[in-house]
């Protein structure tokens, strides 16, 4: 189960919003839905009013990422295609009346991309596969028919693997070019979620739910340099001499707090509508900084890596129409705005704002059990995009760019067993 | 039930055929060639064309010659095939060429960590003179070549070059037969398509010997003239026409390029005129320094001060400073030399040691000053500082300190006035021709001179001429001749003959990115 890989799906950064089959197929919304396991995800405070006593749902997707570059003054054509199978699986216990609880394991962060070595972005990154697993124990009190309270730590374990040339023009004897690998694994964090749920009517719940900003910090990774000139790879002889041994690196990668305020409304016994909000703050991803650690067989100079993302929203809107016991049916749209500011758009994230356009269905095998399909297709428009912030010789400015288009979908399938 | 996953199964196995497009996709057609036609182009030019870096033609670096470079963007609209001389025998990619038994030029130049300065990288070249792959080629680019070289047969003769010398090696190697021109091989391609970048060796051979050469302006018969004159302008005119014509008979176009100044090129401008601190002079050791320039002051120049400032000539010689950088000692042939004024006042002086170097002082210091702002010390001259003169007497034979560099080792303003008046009329020249032809004129000199301040392209990176520093090593754009771009510093020169193609033939070709392209080569050992 843990061999799930994932891949950047979404406008937000490196956020895959991919956290159920239900609620993705309504616009991934549910802050304020109670319909199943998902709850846990959405807003743990929605758990306590699931009517079953047990209530599970896991489910996977199917995540495929494409990416094309292109530069016409330059005669550049790139493309880079991802796949990836986010996953997620929740369970909630009806404990009392008043008390439900829950674990919740998703992969709510994840990146992979994969360009050609040696591509002329290479000095910003040739592949990357970026991938966070959050795992949370949630407890969900009911304070009255009309308000509830949930929430829970999250233990997050994740890792990264990027590799990218250490320069545009550096290569060794033989010309190839001198890249860097750095790899973590096992990078383990703390944080929380919580979230509170209104009923003011029996048709209508409001939501509000919050998630932690988690650091991942990389401590004693492994960083591997290939393809290194002789000049490069011989001892120092001054403070200022590279190195380019093979050392361990420390990295910090921030994981955004994130907020979802929304609502439902039982419109008929057969309709329901969500509208969610969510706004990730992001502008805690000032820049990417690897630290190596000099031995006495590497020095290598801190990578500093100016990123300056900004806070995004995301506006969500779900419908669902239950068609007897059987079948349910949904859809939903949703807007995700980049967190990427202009002259900051590099190719390890290439995501521009998106819609997102979402459907799927529910077929109950039995009262008890049901298969939940989904589908995503996001809509990215072509954009013209740079990253302007590359160090080249004491030159903090030096640009690479072109356009860019993206295509993502998604199929995903689950299962919802209560009783 | 079935159906409706099925419908799912079918939606997803849409998309997932489903890649993203380019509202407008980049592909060959995206370019065009406008009203040129490139399906035979055809360089002609000098070591600039051939792709000479790091002092010599070598295998892998032919391959940034920046004719090689535009004939791989002229391929995207109807560019035929681009050939260029032969390097196949450079297996150690080393370059430099064995001449006759025992006499090689130099192979490229490499960067040696252990010793720290530029050298020509080890194993000798394994290219023969005699090892000859007849053309026409599309690069017609012969370095050394000068504008009358160019229509003299025999130059690429292996015969003429054993007997008179009056032949190039290079051109050896590649002529179509020994008695071919430059020009006639270049013709012989039927370009439709050129670029001439000729000229530039009719005045930088003049500048690279430290002006040790001569300036014929005036005298018409190039063959009269030595390796390291300067050409007259009008024959430079006359040929330069002649060359136009031949290569426009048949209606071909084409860029002309101009030659830059010697003042944007590392060569001239990396070895300051003042690098003599204490530190230099004590050859790292600050106090040993302080302690010699004392002595030096009083057993030379306080004493040649004193001479000099007898016979009017004082501002020639100031005193050494023991915390300031110090010019080099320097013999400028466009002083006058007051030698026997100063052998008279030394002999008069009563000073047994002045009375007894007399004569030394008189041949030796005549025309000697220090250095100003306004000389060009050569690159070479870097390792020639503080050696041994040939014949000077010991201490007063230090090249730069007690004894004056030479001629050949830098251009004094007299030299750099007759450098600059020719590399003027050249470029008058090359763009009278080029626009009285209708070409196009990609205006080298201009790009040259942008990189004294920093040159900007189009990804932000600022590109300057310096020499070779670790600091600069992905932004340097001269080879460690000093004299020749390197790889990146012709992807520039490339780029600015696509810009003015671009403009002047409304073409539409993609430019290269210099920035990816390599510079020196840096090795532990050599």
């Amino acid at each position: 189960m843990m061999a799930l890989a994932t891949s950047s799906a979404f406008a937000g950064g490196y956020r895959v919003s991919l956290q159920g089959q239900k609620q993705l197929a309504m616009g991934h919304t549910g802050v304020a839905v109670v319909n199943s396991a998902e709850v846990l995800f959405f807003n743990p405070a929605g758990a306590v009013y699931l009517e079953d006593r047990f209530s599970a749902s896991v489910g996977a997707n199917a995540l495929f990422a494409r990416t094309k570059f292109q530069s016409l003054e330059n005669n550049l054509r790139n493309s880079t295609e991802n796949t990836g199978t986010p996953f997620s699986a929740y369970i909630a216990y009806k404990a009392t009346d008043w008390l439900s609880v829950g674990l919740a394991v998703y992969s709510p962060y994840g990146s992979a991309v994969e360009w050609d070595q040696d591509w002329e972005g290479a000095h910003l990154v040739n592949n990357i596969d970026l991938k966070a697993i959050y795992i949370q124990p949630i407890v969900s009190v009911k304070v009255s028919d009309e308000f509830s309270v949930g929430g829970g730590p999250i233990f997050v374990t994740g890792g990264v693997d990027f590799n990218r040339n250490v320069g545009r023009s550096v290569t060794d004897e033989q010309g190839n070019k001198t890249d860097v690998t750095i790899e973590a694994k096992n990078v383990t964090a703390w944080g929380w979620s919580a979230g509170f749920m209104v009923n003011p009517t029996d048709k209508v719940r409001l939501g509000v739910n919050y998630r932690s900003e988690i650091t991942m910090e990389a401590r004693d990774g492994d960083a591997t340099f290939n393809q290194v000139p002789a000049y490069l790879a011989d001892a120092p002889t001054s403070a200022q001499d590279i190195q380019l041994g093979n050392t361990t690196f420390n990295a910090d990668l921030p994981l955004p707090a994130e907020i979802t305020a929304g609502l439902s409304v039982q419109l008929t016994d057969k309709w329901l509508v969500a509208f969610d909000y969510n706004r990730a703050f992001w502008n805690v991803y000032d820049a990417l900084v690897v630290d190596f650690k000099p031995t006495a067989t590497s020095q290598v100079p801190q990578s500093y890596n100016p990123r300056n993302y900004k806070d995004a929203s995301t506006y969500r809107f779900g419908a669902q129409y239950k068609h007897n016991d059987k079948f349910s049916f949904r859809a939903g749209i949703y807007y995700d705005e980049s967190p990427v500011q202009n002259g900051y758009f590099a190719p390890e994230t290439p995501r521009n704002d998106s819609t997102g356009y979402t459907g799927g269905l529910t077929y109950m095998i039995t009262p008890n059990l049901g298969v939940d399909a989904s589908f995503l297709y996001l809509h990215f428009s072509e954009v013209n995009a740079s990253y302007d912030h590359y160090i080249e010789d004491g030159n903090t400015n030096v640009s690479f760019g072109g356009t860019y288009k993206n295509v993502v979908f998604s199929p995903g399938i689950g299962l919802s067993y209560k009783f | 039930m079935k159906n409706k996953f099925i419908y799912l199964a079918v939606l997803s196995a849409v998309f997932a055929g489903c890649q993203p497009e380019f509202d407008n996709e980049v592909s060959n057609a995206s370019y065009s060639a406008g009203e040129a036609d490139f399906s035979s182009y055809v360089a002609i030019g000098n070591s600039l064309t051939a792709g000479y870096i790091d002092g010599t033609v070598y295998r892998e670096g032919q391959k940034n010659s920046f004719p090689n470079i535009l004939s791989q963007q002229f391929a995207l609209v109807g560019g035929g095939a681009f050939t260029q001389p032969s390097y196949e025998d450079d297996v150690n990619n080393t370059g430099g060429m064995i001449l006759g038994p025992g006499i090689t030029t130099s192979t490229r130049l490499v960067i040696n960590t252990s010793t720290g300065g530029p050298e020509p990288i080890s194993g000798g070249p394994s290219s023969l003179v005699s090892n000859i792959v007849p053309g026409p080629y599309n690069n017609m680019g012969v370095p050394g070549a000068k504008s009358y070289h160019f229509i003299a047969p025999g130059y690429g003769s292996l015969q003429v070059l054993g007997t008179t010398g009056k032949a190039n090696p290079y051109f050896v190697r590649q002529a179509s037969s020994p008695s071919a021109t430059v020009l006639g091989d270049a013709v012989a391609k039927n370009p439709t398509f050129f670029t001439n970048w000729v000229g530039d060796m009719d005045v930088l051979a003049f500048a690279t010997s430290g002006g040790v050469g001569v300036d014929q302006t005036g005298n018409f018969d190039p063959s009269s003239y030595g390796d390291n004159d300067i050409t007259d302008p009008t024959v430079f005119a006359s040929i330069y026409s002649n060359i136009t014509n031949a290569l426009t008979a048949n209606g071909a176009k084409g860029v002309c390029a101009t030659i830059p100044n010697v003042t944007s090129i590392p060569y001239f401008t990396t070895v300051p005129y003042n690098p003599l601190t204490a530190s230099v002079i004590g050859q790292g050791n600050e106090q040993v320094g302080q302690a010699t320039i004392a002595a030096l002051n009083q057993q030379l120049y306080g004493p040649l001060k004193q001479i000099l400032t007898a016979i009017g000539q004082g501002s020639r010689i100031n005193l050494l400073s023991a915390t300031d950088a110090n010019p080099l000692l320097i013999k400028d042939e466009g002083l006058a030399d007051v030698g026997a004024q100063i052998s008279a006042v030394a002999a008069a002086s009563g000073n047994p040691q002045l009375v007894a170097l007399a004569p030394y002082l008189g041949a030796v210091y005549g025309q000697a000053r220090q250095a100003t702002s306004a000389d060009l010390v050569l690159l070479t001259t870097r390792t020639a500082i503080g050696t041994t003169a040939t014949g000077g007497i010991d201490p007063l034979n230090k090249f730069g300190i007690t004894y004056p560099l030479q001629d050949q080792h830098l251009l004094v303003p007299s030299e750099i006035t007759l450098i600059n008046n020719a590399t003027t009329a050249f470029n008058t020249t090359i763009k009278a021709i080029a626009t009285s032809k209708g070409l196009a004129v990609a205006d080298m000199n201009a790009v040259l001179n942008q990189l004294v301040t920093g040159l900007q392209t189009a990804d932000g990176q600022i590109y300057k001429a310096g020499y070779f520093s670790s600091a600069t090593a992905n932004t340097v754009v001269f080879s460690l001749d000093g004299v020749h771009p390197n790889a990146r510093g012709y992807a520039i020169v490339a780029n600015e003959f696509i810009k003015v193609i671009n403009s002047h033939y409304k073409a539409h070709l993609p430019f290269v990115i210099p920035g990816a392209y390599p510079g020196a080569t840096v090795l532990t050992s050599n």
